[in-house]
């Protein structure tokens, strides 16, 4: 059975319709909330899968169903559904990680008073992020877009009666507004410019080679290429959504939200977003491929931002001391990666670690998660410890998780989806940074999961909340098992011997190449990842902290250096000096503005209307009403006449009606009717 | 004089007397009476003209008189409730105090 195109809206509807029945389901009602919206999912995973055998039919084909959604002018504006093997992969990944979050979230938010409200915000930034993989329409795309920013504020804020987690949905929705700004103008100019925003409309789509030739052939006074300017506006909007420096700020506050939605924000929907809509608009961010004049080609761009983020995040990861704000710098390192592999070239590569990337970043915050619910909310690795033997089923997945994550060799995801993007940037021309700079983020990364895993896990408990930890209930721990078991299988789907997802992406049969091609590369990072967890054991697990107050051992050889990274690079500080400061500047001189002279014109407006009020009712009350007044009292005094005449005297009626009579008589009679 | 003319002038006389014992009186029975008196005028009027008319076979004058006697006795009715009625809210039968009603 498979799933026609022009059903693929189901699959964001389902989620969508579950939202609508969590909202109005009262309190009480937790079995209704929960229940509508992890078989909504489920239902949604059941169609992907389907949509995914539509798709595999024909891999180079996009199936496309539009229609159109009002006139304008002459013109018609469609929206529509696409299908091709990029977005029915991520619908089977976001819809399958989802359901576990989901399921994972039952025992998570198990005492929470507002249950139903949180599984109303899953399901729909469940429903707006496939509602992006969806839309054959940026616009489509851009409203799904901003809904998944709305649900992540709603969710980020979920405890908003703590004031860290109000700011940090707040930063969230603001930052990622900045770049949804260079989206929204990018495309604007898009629509100007080709006329349509459909990305697939036999032959007539904006991602189509007759429009992007118009793009590409026509440039701006710098010598830049429409293409090229329009794709890096689009790419702002990546920049945000996916955590890419330098908007990558809101995304270690998000982690103020419950631990499930950092699962969701960090695997399946939101972060996920930026690489995706990149990869969707991949025809446009190179089309100036081909042109040797420009003076930048866009993806160039998104490499270099890629491979900054990728490093970044990993330097600063170090440095964390809470258990979710380390595997969020990991996010943002890993995106890194993901923007570097479609910088250099190979958005197939980036798709693929997208794709593991969900199942273990899934995993590992899950895990986190569970850790957390094990350790009566406590986060802080200083604080944790000593969890190995008391969590047996949470660590041995979160373990997994990490070597997925660190790229540890052969068995694991991390490493084939990590193999394909390294093996991608060495070949590429331009520059070999981007490819030094991931091979120094793998040593990092590896490096940094190895203390995070050794801190938390690893010695003695150092606190009251570590030392009374018990092992969450099975609700929480199927999940993590079911994702570990995805984390390990996933990476078998694009090895470099048999590259079947790589094939079904493109469309075309990628050959795989022989294991000494790219064997050099492999030998170097699987070393690289060896000294990284070498090196992670030999500082950590050794010599774990015996109390909480005890330094980190880095901390101890460069104090001011782990603070710097503690304090995440001083970015925040930063940009508050700046950005910050010329905003409020910016808005003081509008308040002056507004409070004195658009208020001025406008109070001034205001008594000019109130003047014209009062001379119009002057000569309403005395010229017109005047008129009226005086023909009414004629009427009054003629009725007063007549009505004296109305004695009440039956005699003066009675001799009346006889002076009539005689005088009738008098007439009939002298000849007046004859 | 014929009969006819005997008779008119007998129900004018009639009349005469009903519409000045209406318009003289000042009490409302004796005025009801007046308008009773120019009534039967009327009816002597329709019996004569019936009797020596041209058809005095047919009984219309007949029927026609007491039609209206009919109604009279129907207006005296109605009349003197009001007479009681009008006693009772003012202990008076007086025509020129009844006059509430004037405009």
């Amino acid at each position: 059975m498979n799933l026609p195109v022009q059903l693929l809206w189901l699959i964001p509807a389902l989620p969508l319709v579950a939202a609508g029945i969590g909202a109005l389901t009262p309190r009480g009602g937790r079995p209704i909330a929960a229940g509508a919206a992890i078989a909504a999912l489920i239902g949604s995973f059941i169609l992907s899968c389907l949509a995914l055998k539509t798709a595999l039919v024909d891999p180079a084909a996009h199936l496309t169903a539009n229609f159109s959604w009002f006139d304008l002018g002459t013109g018609t504006f469609r929206l529509g559904w696409l299908l091709d093997p990029l977005n029915a992969f991520m619908c089977v990944m976001v819809t399958f990680v989802g359901t576990l979050i989901f399921i994972f979230s039952l025992g998570y938010m198990k005492e929470d008073a507002n249950f139903t409200r949180f599984f109303c915000f899953l399901s729909l930034f469940a429903a707006a992020m496939l509602g992006i993989v969806v839309a054959n329409s940026l616009l489509l795309l851009f409203v799904s877009w901003e809904l998944v920013g709305l649900a992540s504020y709603l969710l980020i804020g979920f405890w908003f009666h703590k004031p860290e987690a109000a700011a940090a949905a707040k930063k969230a929705f603001i930052t990622t507004r900045i770049g949804d700004l260079g989206l929204l103008l990018g495309m604007l100019w898009l629509y100007d410019r080709t006329g349509t925003l459909l990305f697939f409309d036999n032959g007539a789509g904006c991602l189509e080679a007759g429009a992007l030739a118009g793009l590409s052939s026509a440039t701006l006074c710098s010598g830049l290429a429409v293409s090229t300017a329009i794709g890096l506006l689009i790419f702002c909007g990546a920049v945000g959504k996916s955590g890419q420096f330098p908007l990558h700020v809101w995304l270690p506050d998000a982690m103020e939200g419950p631990t499930p939605v950092s699962a969701l924000i960090h695997a399946a929907t939101m972060v996920a977003a930026g690489v995706f809509l990149v990869a969707r608009v991949y025809p446009l961010m190179s089309a100036d491929q081909a042109l040797t004049n420009v003076p930048l080609h866009a993806l160039t761009v998104v490499a270099a931002i890629g491979a900054i983020t990728a490093l970044m995040g990993a330097v600063i990861a170090v440095a964390q001391n809470d258990i979710k704000r380390v595997l969020a710098f990991s996010t943002v390192s890993q995106l890194g990666y993901m923007m570097l592999a479609l910088g250099v070239g190979s958005w197939v590569a980036a798709i693929f670690h997208l794709l593991t990337h969900a199942f273990f970043k899934a995993l590992l915050f899950l895990g986190a998660g569970s850790v957390i619910h094990a350790a009566h909310h406590e986060q802080d690795i200083r604080q944790l410890g000593g969890l190995g033997p008391k969590l047996k089923v949470t660590f041995a997945t979160f373990a997994v998780g990490m070597l997925a994550l660190a790229g540890f060799p052969f068995l694991f995801s991390g490493f084939w989806s990590k193999e394909a993007i390294l093996h991608a940037a060495e070949g590429w021309e331009v520059s070999h940074l981007p490819l030094i700079a991931g091979l120094i983020a793998v040593v990092l990364t590896a490096f940094y999961m190895t203390r995070l895993v050794s801190e938390t896990f690893f010695g003695h408990g150092r606190s009251h909340a570590s030392e009374h930890a018990h092992e969450s209930p099975a609700v929480m721990t199927v999940p993590l098992a079911i994702l570990a078991a995805c984390s390990v299988l996933i990476g078998f789907v694009g090895t470099p011997a048999w590259p079947w997802l790589q094939s079904q992406l493109t469309g075309e049969p990628v050959h795989p190449h022989g294991w000494f091609e790219g064997a050099g590369l492999m030998m170097l990072s699987i070393l690289l990842v060896a000294f990284g967890i070498g090196a992670g054991l030999a500082i950590y697990a050794r010599r774990t902290r015996v109390t909480a107050s005890q330094r980190d051992p880095i901390e101890a050889k460069a104090p001011s250096l782990f603070a710097f990274l503690g304090a995440r690079m001083k970015l925040d500080e930063l940009y508050a000096a700046t950005v910050g400061k010329v905003n409020s500047a910016l808005a003081v001189v509008s308040d002056g503005l507004d409070r004195y002279v658009w208020a001025g014109i406008v109070n001034f407006l205001g008594r000019l209307g109130e003047f014209a009020g009062v001379v119009y009712r002057e000569a309403d009350e005395e010229g017109l009403n005047g008129g009226f007044d005086t023909g009414s009292e004629t009427l009054r005094e003629a009725g007063k006449v007549y009505s004296r005449s109305q004695t009440g005297d039956a005699h003066a009626y009675l001799r009346a009606l006889a002076v009539g009579f005689v005088v009738l008589v008098l007439v009939i009679t002298l000849g007046g009717l004859r | 004089m014929t009969t006819l003319q005997l008779c008119l002038v007998i129900s004018s006389l009639l009349f005469c007397i009903g519409l000045v014992g209406a318009l003289s009186r000042s009490h409302t029975i004796l005025v009801l009476l007046g308008i009773e008196l120019m009534l039967n005028a009327a009816n002597m009027n329709f019996i004569a003209f019936w009797r020596f008319g041209a058809s005095p076979t047919a009984a219309t004058g007949v029927l026609f008189a007491i039609f209206s006697i009919a109604v009279a006795a129907a207006e005296a009715a109605v009349g003197l409730a009001l007479v009681i009625a009008v006693y009772r809210h003012q202990k008076s039968v007086r025509l020129e105090e009844a006059n509430r009603l004037k405009g």
